[in-house]
């Protein structure tokens, strides 16, 4: 088995993300997205980060997409004649990211460290460790992030509310 | 799981971060090429997600926790981010019947 669960999830997410972009129907890239997201929660498996697997799977796949979904029926966007962007700038952004991916990894490959990933701690990444650190010194972070959510939650229903004229 | 978790030991780190800069990439050329702007904003998340797992690999590599707690409150900020950006493009269709960013060219130039 060896290492090569982690080269086959790998070359499922690039495949799954690649078909996000591809798709042209909006909901399949919904779909497409959530099985991204799913062999994300198995590289964090993989990690042994067995809480940021669990959020993940909870907060990305279960509330996030369910919202992206939610929105996409609400609009009746689900038709295939969405305007595309005309084949010059495909083209150009392709090249653009085609440019950005050879530049990181080439300058990657200058700087030559690449020394395999140990698990040194294998409770490094369960949920009492990082409970510790959480509520530790991360307290006040961890309290302004409520703050965060309450603030994003008065900002979109007071987006969403039709204006009374 | 310690059966599952032994077999990553091989991995090197270098792979993880081609992995990341290729997913990221892929989030910026939708970002780039495609106009419907939910499909957009999917294409955010892929680029958010693709930074969430290079920080998980490097808190493993150098075995401190605070790179996970990072990656936590990077998903809550995405939530908050997740809810405001779609409200305002159920503004946007509201208003515009449409959810094409090539409408929305009134601040352009």
């Amino acid at each position: 088995m060896g290492t090569s669960v982690f080269y086959l999830v790998a070359f499922l997410s690039i495949f799954f993300s690649l078909m996000v972009i591809f798709a042209k129907n909006p909901v399949h890239s919904v779909l497409y997205l959530i099985v991204t997201f799913f062999t994300f929660t198995v590289h964090y498996i993989l990690l042994n980060a067995q809480f940021l697997a669990v959020v993940n799977f909870i907060v990305y796949m279960g509330a996030i997409m369910v919202l992206f979904l939610f929105v996409l029926m609400l609009l009746n966007l689900n038709k295939e004649n969405e305007p595309l962007k005309s084949g010059l700038v495909k083209v150009v952004g392709i090249v653009a990211g085609c440019c950005l991916v050879v530049t990181l990894i080439g300058s990657l490959k200058a700087t030559a460290v690449s020394d395999p990933l140990v698990l040194q701690n294998p409770n490094l990444g369960l949920v009492k460790n990082l409970g510790k650190e959480l509520f530790g010194p991360f307290m006040l972070p961890f309290e302004l992030s409520s703050i965060l959510l309450l603030t994003a939650m008065v900002g979109a229903v007071l987006l969403t509310k039709k204006e009374k004229v | 799981m310690d059966n599952l978790t032994q077999t990553l030991q091989g991995v090197p780190l270098n792979h993880y971060i081609w992995l990341s800069a290729i997913i990221f990439t892929i989030g910026v050329i939708g970002v780039l090429t495609r106009r419907n702007a939910i499909v957009i904003f999917m294409s955010v998340e892929l680029m958010l997600n693709a930074v969430n797992l290079l920080l998980t690999a490097f808190s493993v590599h150098s075995n401190d926790p605070s790179g996970q707690v990072f990656v936590f409150f990077i998903m809550a900020l995405a939530a908050a981010e997740v809810a405001v950006g779609l409200s305002i493009i159920v503004m946007v269709y509201r208003n515009t019947q449409s959810t094409d960013i090539n409408v929305l060219n009134r601040l352009k130039w």
